[in-house]
Formats: C-alpha cells, structure tokens, sequence
C-alpha cells in the first residue's frame, strides 16, 4: 500500500466516528423521542402502525386500570415494548442522521463568513461572503479563505482543500484548463488570484454538501419508495390476518384483548426492516461521503449498483501516470551496454518522469558500471521544435535521445548513415503499444530505448472481479488504436476507445445506453461536461472545472479515478442491505407465529399447547417473549444497517446464495433461540 | 398402489404438456405465415368477428375487451336461469331459480369457479346446462388462456397485448373444443351417458319407483374437467356413478384436470422464449403438487378418529366419504389435484377427510399457484414472481429486474394488490361469517371443524375453485351473495392487474442480462418462488389453518 493510500485511510476512520459514539447516543436518543411526533411517522407506514398500536394499547391499559379488570402487569409490560419499538425505530435513523450530522459539522466550521474583496470595475471593495452574488469577481491572496466557489479567472496559486478532501497536499488551481475551480471555505496558500463567483449564496458547494449529509434535504429514493411500498403491503396483510383474529376468536368463544393483538400485529409487521430503511439510506451516503464522493443525490447511490458499463481513462487509472523505460533494441553491431550508457547520458537533463526512468532502468541494468552525472556538462532540454533532448558532455561527446524522425534527421544532416534496421525496429516498438526513444551518440544512431505504460499493479484482478459483477470495463485513450489495443487486451478490459475526443465518450455512452445499459464515467474537463451529464453516473473530479462538477451527479474530492469502482460498490452494498434485512425481518415471522397463536388460543383450544414447541412457560411469557425479541432486534441489526452487509464482489447467484442463507434460513432460525432465552430469561427474573 | 398411480397420472401429465404446450403456443400466437388448417382457422376468426378483433390492444382496451365480453355473458346466462321454464330442451319441468342462487351461480360460472349452491340435476334443464353452464365452461377457461397469452406478450416487451376478441376465439375453438371432443369421446366409452332424453324411470328390485337422472353428461364433464372448471352436471359431482362410472373413467378425468393447466407453463415459456425459466417454474409447481398429493395420500391412510371404538376395519386408512370403486387412494389424489389446480370437482367428500388431510386441499387454493386454473395459475404465479424478484433482486446490488425490466414502485403496488385480494376475501369472509349466524348458523359441526367448513367455503370461492367441504348449509342469500360476490372479485381484479403490470413493464428500457443480473432459469431461482408462495401462505393462512384443521386433528390425538 502506498504512503497515500495509507495517510487517506487514517483520515476516513478518524472522520468516521464510531458506532455507538456517547455524544451521538445522546443526541439520537433525544431525537428519537422527537420523532414520535405521528405526522413525521406518516412517513413510514410500518412505524406509522407500530405507533398506532402503541397508542391503542396504551388507551386498553387504562380502560383496564379504570375498571380493575384484566390482567394489568401482562398489558403495562406489552405496552412499554410497544413503545420501545418505536423509540429504536426513531433512534436508528436519529443515529445515522447524527453521524451525518457529525461530519457536517466539521464542514461547517469553515463556512463561516469570511470577509471577501470584490471587484468592481477594477477596484477593491470589502463585503462580506454571503453577499456575494454569480458572476461577482474578487480577489483571493495568499492566506486568505477563498469566498465562494468559482473559476480563476486570472493568476495561478497553490490552495490548500483539506478542509473539503481532508488531503493535507496543496494543490495548484490556475486559470484557464481544467484546473480552475475553486471551492468556497479553501485557503491559497501563494500567489494571488482573481476568482469569478460561479453560485449564489446558500447555493454553494459546502452548503449543499452540509444540507446533504444532514439529511435535510434527503429524499426517498426510487427503491426506497419501491420497498416502502411493499413494506405497507406487508403490513396491510398481517393487519388483514390480526383484525380478522377477533371475530374468529369469538366463534371459538376466546374473547382476545387488544394489547395480545397488537403484539401480533407489531410483532408479524416487518418492523425491522421497516426500522432500519431510513438509517441504511442515510448510512449509503454517509459511507458514499467516507470514501470522500460526494453523491448529490441518494438516488445516484442507488443507482450506481445498477451500472453495466465502465468507462476508464487508461492513464492514471488502468494504468500509472508515465510510460517507463521497459526495454533497450540495440542496432546490430552495437553493444547493449553502449546502448545503455548512451541513453542514460541523454536523460540525465531530462527531469520528466519518462527520462528519470530511462535513467533508473539504467542503473538497474549497469549497476556499478554506471556512468554518474558530470556538473559542467551542458544539458540540451527538449523542445517542441527539435523534439529531443540530450547533453553535451566536456570531453566533446555529445548523447542525444528522441523520436525517430527528430534523431534521423539530425544523423543525416551530420553527415551519418541512417541504419536500416531503425525503421524496422521503430514499427516494431511502436506496435507493441509501446513509444519507441532513439538514442544516438555524436549524431551516431545506437538503438530504441522502449517505453512502455505500465499497469497499476493489481488492476488485472479488480477487472476480473469486476467481470464477476457483470460489468464491463471500458479504457479511454488518446493513444492510437494498435497501442491501445495492446494495453487493453494486457489489462484485460472489454473494449476501448482509441485517440479518445470528448465527442468520442459521448457516442460510445448513448450506444451503450441504446442498448439498455447503465453507464458509468469519471471526468474533469469542461469538454467532459456533456459526456459526464448524459452518463447515468457521472463522477467529476473536485479538481476539475465548474462545468464539469456541475454535469456530474457526484463529485470526487480526492480526484481519484478509480474511485469510480467503490461508488459502484457502495450502490450495491445500500440495495443488498436492503434484501436482506426485508428478507430476515419476513422471515423471522414464522417463530413468532409458533409464540404467540397458540398462546392466544390456550384457554379456548388447549390442544393447541402441543404447537409451543419453544416450551415457553405461559401464554404471557410467550407473547412477551416474542414482542421483546421483535424490539432488541432493532438495535442489534444497527450496525448491519449501518456498515452495510458485507460484499464481496461476484456474480449474482453466490450473491444471492449467499445472502439467502444467512439472513433467510438465518432470519428462521435466529428468533427461536432469541424467544426461548429471552422466555427463560423472563421465567428466571420471575416476571411471568 | 394408490401411490404408484398417483405417480403415473403425474408423470404422464407432465409428459404429455410439453407437446399439448406447444401446440396451445401454436394456436394463441399463430406464425405469421400460418398454412393449411391453421391459416383456415385465423381467417375464419377474421371473418367472423370482422373488425372487432383486426385490431391491436394495450393493456388497457385489452383488460376493457375482457370485462366487456365477461360481463355480457354474465348477462345472457343470468337470463338464461331465469327464464329456462320457457326454453326448449327441458324435459323435466324445471322452473326459474331463486335470484341470490342465479346471481351465485352465474357468478360462479362466469369466474371460472363452478361453486355449486344448487344441485344440476334438480334445478337445471338441459338447455341451461348446456347454454348457460356448460358454454360458460368453454368461455371462462377461454379468457384465463387469452389473458396468459396477453401477459406472455407483454413480458417479451411488446406493449400491445393482442386482441382479447381473438384470443378467446383461438382459445375456445382451438383448443378447448377439440381437447373436449377426445376427452369426451374417452369418457363416452368409459359408460358416461349423453342423452337429450330426460330422466329415466326404473322399477327396483323392491318393487318401488325409482327416477335416474340422466343427461347430455359427457360433454359437460369433458369441459368441466379440462377447463378448471368443476362443476358438475349432477350435484355430487364426480363421486355420481353417471358422471364418473369407474376406474378408467376416474383416471381420465384427473388427468383432464391436469393437463390445461400444466400445459399453461410452458405456452408462457414459448411465447416469452423463456423455455428454461419455465421449466424452473414447471418444477416448483410439480414439486409442490407432489408433496400435496403425497401428503394426502399418506394422511388418509391414517384411520379416522369418528370411527375410533366402532366395530369397523380401518386397515385401508379413512374410508370414510370415499367411493370405493375408484380405489382407496382415489379421493385423497383427486382432492388435492382439483385444488391444486383451481379445478374444484371431487370425487370424494372432502368434508369427511381427515382434519389434516382436509388441510391439503385448503393449502392448495390458499396458494391457488400449484399449476392453478387455466391461464390464470401462471398468472398468479407471475404475481408471487414478482414479489420475490423484488426482495431477491436487491440482495444481488441491483435494482430488481425481471426478464430485463425493472420492478419498481408501481409494479410492486399493483402486484402486492393482487395478491392480497384473496387472503383479504379468506380471512375477513371466514372472519365475519363465523363470528355471526350468517356462518355460525350454517355449520354442520361445531368448534374447529364447522370453522373449517366455513373457511374452506370462503377459500374456495376467492381461489375460484368451486369444490366444497360441504356440512354447511351454503344456499342461504348471505352465503349466496357473499360468496358471488367474492367469486366475481376475486377473478378478475388478479386478471386486470397483472394485465397493468405487463403493460407497464413492457413500457421500460430492456437492460441486457449479465452475470450482476439474477437469473431466473436456474434452480437457486426455484428455489426464491417456492420460498415466496410457500413463506407468503404460511405467514397468512397459519393461524387460520391452526384454528381450524390442526386444532381438530390436535383434539383427536389428545382424545
């Protein structure tokens, strides 16, 4: 792992507070009592009807402590679990909101108003942040707090963003390109800027991201309706099966209170996942804004498991930044170490990471053999002109490296054969996807050096993973079709798209998506915009321009390329949370059932004793039994609903398998054991 | 040995829907270069109905086309019924009916249910056995098979559905007459009379007068068995010895029962070209009806405890209610076939199986998916599909799709409502007639077992099945009312939505398969239906089945 990684996951576990965190606790814990506020509950229809069966109980205690009827110690215990339900529903989501709320704190701290120097019609005025408009210039110097977000428009400057990316790095932002952006609540560390203010006040980039982690602007996203939906439909069936109870009962001469029916209700009701629906969304985002991706909306969260098609940059993301020195072609009759030694002489000037390879591949070649820097020779830089580079050494020699046409004219107009071999050996280089350098000493033609891109190490193996998934992986390049053909076929992608144009991106997503699928791309440019925008998931990098973060439905503060697969990965962990929860709250229902029916039918069917197969003590005991497990669940699962269930990237099926086994057959079994402990547990302590 | 038949009516069944599949994909979706028969056929479709069915429907006019022809039918026969004292082909002088019991009846024939609240041979003349019943036989079963066509076509992303007029044409005279013509022909051999000749007079052997009733019953009991339909032209229905004289004629007749409805899986397979997932879905329904039929067999063998302390053998198991030319293990296989498909004839009485054994056909209209009536078994099954791929699809990271097309929030609505029609008609039905004289009045037995009368009255009407438990005193105005009311709802509100389902899901992008997407051609797959319907009846029906046959076979085992 490299240093970098390292530094980022210290910083996304110290900003990801701990589960349970006491100040959270506290504050989630008050907010849960808030929230029983019914019309806020309207929101959640399984809630919604826990609490109205709290309610209704809570009127059936004192109906019964009026009268001194009925069996009052039983129904005060339903009716505190009742409640108990509900106050864990509310304090699952107030706790996923208070994490959220955490993180937007730490924002908040730098978006204080800041006094800004505006500009107008050249001159200085001072005014403060928020009364800045669009379009609005000013000027930001070093050590002062960049206003708002905007776009240089004049000068260059190293900015410090951690307060956004948490990257302690500076970065440089200059005007013009792709690097102008600017966030509102950065420092510019040197150099002086000119900044035009691109939102309105409220509107910025912080605020919407504060406004976004806190919740307050979250909406159901389109599964999540679907499954709250379905949610109600469950509820509205076991309803259907509680209510019709009562006449039933009656046939059977079994007068049933209504605290026992409501612990039915409440217990068959899928309260735990409909508890835990609200904290898995939130807790999508706020896993989404860990891993620094700031998603603009949950629905592009959700929506990011649903992609089936990648689209990669090469360089930086499949592979490392610079092509390296891989290989030396010496021509006949020269040797290889000459070849060698001459190349490194030429790149010794050469401070580009291409030439600081060639020089490093060298010394791993020659070892102690190898020829060490001379101060007073004279370097000769590259330039566009002459398309080559070298040194010219005190003692005369003179070592030049460059592309193939640039050094063959200079061995001509020196008077120097050009070797037939070079052209072979060029194409030859060139084919294989790599750059071929020649290298010639005093204008005599020694060889190629090739330069190869080289792959991130690993990537192989995360495109197979990703292949499991169903994905497939798409390489952008602007190199030429047999070279990037070459690249693709040894990283293993599906498809590439070679001397890449903006235009190029653009066509190949409304393809895909013309056959039905779900595209995915990660951008920076302003000439990315329209390829970001009609991408279903469009990633901006932070560092790329306004336009470019304006098109995309999320941005990535790090600016990190492959960050694309994690958005992917945490869209998919949000929806199987979401089974499997729903499928372990349906499936607990059948021990619960084999509680409390023949519990409630005791006194008029005893035969029906021979059902408690958990052998809970009495009627009593069994139905709180139950309604108690039914509550602590909630807490318990948490975590799960927090974190995420676990993932593993493969195909649907072991997915599938997988998840049905443990939260299915789990989900059946898991409630037996918790009942009769819990059942015992309550004969122990002599309750019932 | 009863076993061994079971088996061989099962497997013969499953043989022979692969090549009658075929031939129903052949006749609801013609090619469209049809020759020979086949092309005489469409045009004479064409040119009987005109412009009616030429042109295309969505889901919308389609499900309008349906509800339209349904409910002039539901016309025609309710006339029929009333006036029948002034219509021909009535040797025997029957006269009108009572109007709950026509609107009962009419109901139930037009629902495809074939609850019988009145008895065919005392009540009916020929013309309305044959013009009303029996015709209604033909054209319920008819609009199941035009509706599973429309559903097919819609799941292979087409957004017009078909014509429902030419559906029902394809279906009535394609396939339903003639597979009625064979069976039929079967059934005449096997000794079932058909005759326009009214009911004979016979001297006995003691000297007195006896009156045979006797009809044109091979026919109708061809239509009855093959088209899910049930009723019968006599009232005890296939346990009369006119209707069903003996061995081979039995065996004849569950297979009849099978064999549309089997069938139904694959012409979905076919016209979806999904033949795979329809295999999957075959072996989820066969799986489920094994464990039916093989639990009935294996509970009724059990001797019955009414019989206990009697000086009776029981070494053939509860004999009880059976008709023993048919064999021991006839009526247990029979009654849970006709459940399983929502059939509803008997050749037993299944008011005296054993508690537990009447609970097996109970669970087979309670799921109302193990094969099912015709066309609309599958539907059903498509219902429960859809709800499974939604929880399942999510547990794979994506957005639930089936065959392509996302489910979402509206598909789920519309599903969910389906499906919850019938244990809302079961529950709150048995719930409100068992608390009040309406039901409490009517039952034969008291405790567990006359609630088990009244709730298995109330799940075979909502499953539109049409057997009874009997022991319930049904042709009452409330039963009458209630239970055709519950029979029309029942019926067509899980046509028409699943029709909007379709609809919908034709309307969406088709996203191509790959290995992120959950494949439904697979057993995993099998195994995410039979763990929907199985969970979904448990979590409904379990305290009802306790209440009513566990707690009776319970009160046997401890007495």
């Amino acid at each position: 792992m490299s240093v970098l990684e390292t530094m980022k996951l210290r910083r996304r576990h110290t900003r990801r507070a701990s589960l349970f965190e006491r100040d959270l606790v506290f504050a989630a814990l008050k907010q849960s009592v808030v929230m029983l506020n019914p019309v806020t509950m309207f929101r959640n229809p399984v809630m919604f009807v826990t609490e109205a069966g709290a309610f209704l109980s809570t009127l059936s205690l004192f109906h019964d402590l009026a009268r001194g009827t009925g069996n009052t110690g039983y129904t005060l215990a339903v009716v505190i679990v009742l409640w108990l339900t509900v106050l864990f529903a509310n304090f699952a989501e107030a706790l996923a909101e208070a994490r959220g709320k955490a993180q937007a704190e730490s924002l908040r701290m730098t978006r204080q108003s800041t006094q800004a120097r505006r500009l107008v019609n050249g001159k200085e005025q001072r005014v403060s942040s928020d009364d800045l408009r669009q379009g609005d210039e000013v000027i930001v110097s070093a050590g002062e707090l960049i206003p708002s977000d905007g776009e240089i428009i004049q000068g260059v400057a190293t900015v410090d963003e951690s307060a956004i990316t948490g990257e302690s790095a500076p970065v440089v932002r200059e005007a013009g390109g792709d690097r102008s952006g600017v966030t509102g609540g950065t420092r510019v560390l040197t150099d002086t800027i000119v900044v035009r203010i691109s939102v309105s006040p409220g509107e910025s980039f912080l605020d919407r991201m504060i406004g976004l982690v806190e919740g307050a602007v979250r909406q159901k996203t389109p599964n999540e309706i679907a499954l709250t939906v379905t949610l109600a439909g469950f509820t509205l069936a076991f309803l259907m099966v509680t209510v019709s109870l009562w006449p039933i009962g009656r046939y059977f001469d079994a007068d049933l209170p209504v605290p026992t029916l409501v612990a039915l209700l409440v217990c068959l009701i899928p309260t735990t996942i409909g508890a835990l629906l609200a904290a898995i969304g939130i807790a999508g985002m706020d896993r989404a804004l860990s891993a620094n991706i700031l998603a603009k909306s949950g629905k592009a969260v959700e929506l990011a498991g649903d992609i089936d098609t990648l689209l990669l940059d090469k360089t930086g993301t499949i592979t490392i930044g610079n092509r390296e020195a891989t290989t030396y072609h010496p021509l006949p009759g020269v040797d290889r170490d000459r070849l060698v030694e001459a190349a490194m002489w030429a790149s010794f000037g050469d401070a580009t990471p291409e030439g600081r390879s060639i020089v490093t591949l060298g010394e791993k070649t020659l070892g102690d053999r190898a020829p060490v820097e001379v101060p007073s020779a004279t370097m000769i830089p590259f330039s566009a002109q002459t398309r080559l580079s070298g040194i010219n050494l005190p003692d005369g020699k003179q070592y030049r490296k460059g592309a193939a046409d640039a050094i063959c004219d200079l061995a001509k107009g020196n008077g120097h054969a050009i070797p037939g071999q070079i052209k072979a050996t060029v194409d030859d280089v060139a084919r294989g996807g790599s750059t071929p350098i020649v290298v010639a000493e005093d204008s005599q033609i020694l060889g190629v050096v090739s330069l190869s891109d080289v792959l991130k190490p690993g990537i192989q193996d995360r495109f197979k993973r990703l292949r499991a998934m169903g994905l497939r992986v798409v390489m952008v390049t602007g190199d030429n079709p047999l070279t990037a053909a070459a690249i693709a076929r040894e990283a293993g992608v599906d498809d590439y798209i070679a001397e890449a144009k903006p235009e190029d991106k653009l066509a190949y997503i409304r393809k895909e998506q013309r056959q039905g699928r779900l595209v995915a791309m990660m951008g920076d440019g302003t000439n990315d915009a329209p390829a970001l925008a009609q991408a279903d998931i469009g990633v901006a990098m932070n560092a790329g321009t306004q336009a470019a973060k304006e098109a995309g439905n999320m941005v990535d503060l790090d600016s990190d390329p492959t960050k694309l697969i994690e958005v992917i990965e945490i869209g998919k962990q949000l929806l199987m949370t979401r089974g499997a929860l729903t499928t372990f709250s349906i499936a607990n229902d059948l021990a619960k059932y084999f509680a409390i029916v023949p519990a409630m039918f005791m006194l008029a069917l005893p035969q029906l004793s021979a059902l408690n197969i958990m052998g809970l003590p009495s009627p009593q005991n069994a139905i709180l039994s139950a309604l108690i497990f039914n509550a602590i669940i909630i807490p318990i699962l948490i975590p799960i609903a927090i974190k995420g269930v676990r993932y593993r990237p493969s195909g649907a099926d072991a997915l599938l398998r997988r998840n049905l086994l443990i939260y299915g057959l789990g989900g059946v079994i898991a409630p037996f054991a918790g009942i009769k402990l819990i059942g015992v547990l309550l004969g122990a302590v002599g309750v019932l | 040995m009863s076993m061994l038949l079971s088996l061989g009516i099962l497997g013969t069944c499953a043989l022979l829907s692969w090549p009658l599949g075929r031939y129903l994909t052949a006749v609801m979706e013609p090619p469209k270069q049809a020759r020979g028969i086949q092309r005489l056929f469409e045009t004479t479709i064409f040119r009987v109905t005109g412009s009616a069915a030429a042109a295309e429907q969505n889901w919308k006019s389609y499900a309008v086309s349906m509800l339209t022809f349904n409910g002039v039918m539901f016309g025609l026969s309710w006339m029929v019924l009333t006036v029948q004292a002034l219509l021909p082909l009535n040797p025997d002088q029957k006269t009108a009916l009572e109007p709950s019991l026509v609107f009962n009846t009419v109901s139930s024939f037009v629902s495809n249910t074939n609850l019988q609240h009145y008895s065919g041979e005392a009540s009916l003349s020929y013309f309305s056995q044959l013009f009303a019943m029996m015709w209604l036989q033909f054209v319920s079963a008819a609009t199941g098979l035009a509706v599973l066509a429309a559903l097919a076509r819609g799941l292979s992303g087409r957004t017009m559905l078909g014509n429902f007029y030419r559906d029902v044409l394809r279906a009535t005279f394609g396939i339903l007459l003639p597979a009625s013509l064979v069976v039929a022909t079967l059934l005449l051999i096997g000794g079932i009379p058909m005759t326009f000749k009214g009911a004979a007079v016979a001297q006995t052997l003691e000297g007195i007068e006896q009156v045979i009733a006797r009809g044109p019953v091979a026919a109708f009991v061809a239509i009855k068995q093959l088209g899910t339909n049930g009723g019968g032209f006599f009232g005890p229905n296939s346990t009369h010895p006119m209707e069903n004289p003996g061995y081979f004629t039995n065996v004849i007749e569950c297979m009849s029962i099978l064999l549309i409805p089997m069938a139904c899986v694959w012409m979905f397979g076919f016209m979806t070209r999904r033949v795979r997932h329809a295999a999957v879905v075959f072996a989820v329904m066969a799986l489920m009806l094994a464990v039916n039929v093989g639990a009935a067999l294996y509970l009724e063998s059990a001797p019955t405890a009414a019989l206990e302390g009697l000086p009776v053998s029981q070494q053939h198991g509860n004999l009880e209610g059976k008709e023993l030319r048919f064999g021991t293990g006839a009526g247990p296989l029979w009654a849970a076939l006709t459940t399983a498909t929502s059939n509803g004839s008997v050749d037993s009485m299944h008011d005296s199986l054993n508690p537990l054994t009447g609970l097996v056909p109970m669970i087979g209209m309670w799921l109302n998916v193990i094969f099912g009536g015709v066309g609309v078994g599958m539907i059903n099954m498509f219902l429960y599909i859809i709800a499974g791929v939604f929880i399942c699809g999510m547990m794979v990271g994506r957005t639930p799709e089936y065959l392509t097309r996302k489910v979402e929030t509206r598909e789920m609505k519309l599903a969910l409502l389906a499906i919850l029609v019938h244990p809302l008609f079961i529950l709150g039905g048995a719930a409100i007639f068992a608390a009040t004289p309406w039901g409490a009045g009517t039952v034969n037995n008291p405790g567990p077992h006359g609630f088990s009368e009244i709730l298995y009255e109330f799940s075979s009407a909502s499953a539109d099945n049409g057997s009874g438990f009997e022991g319930l005193g049904d042709n009452t105005i409330p039963w009458n009312t209630a239970t055709a009311l519950v029979m029309l709802l029942s019926r067509f509100i899980p046509i028409i939505l699943p029709l909007a389902i379709a609809g919908s899901l034709a309307a969406k992008k088709a996203t191509p398969e790959n290995t992120g997407t959950l494949r439904t051609d697979t057993p995993l797959f099998g195994f995410v239906i039979l763990g929907s319907v199985v969970f979904a009846g448990a979590l409904l029906f379990l305290p009802v089945a306790v209440l009513g046959p566990i707690a009776e076979h319970l009160a046997g085992v401890i007495r």
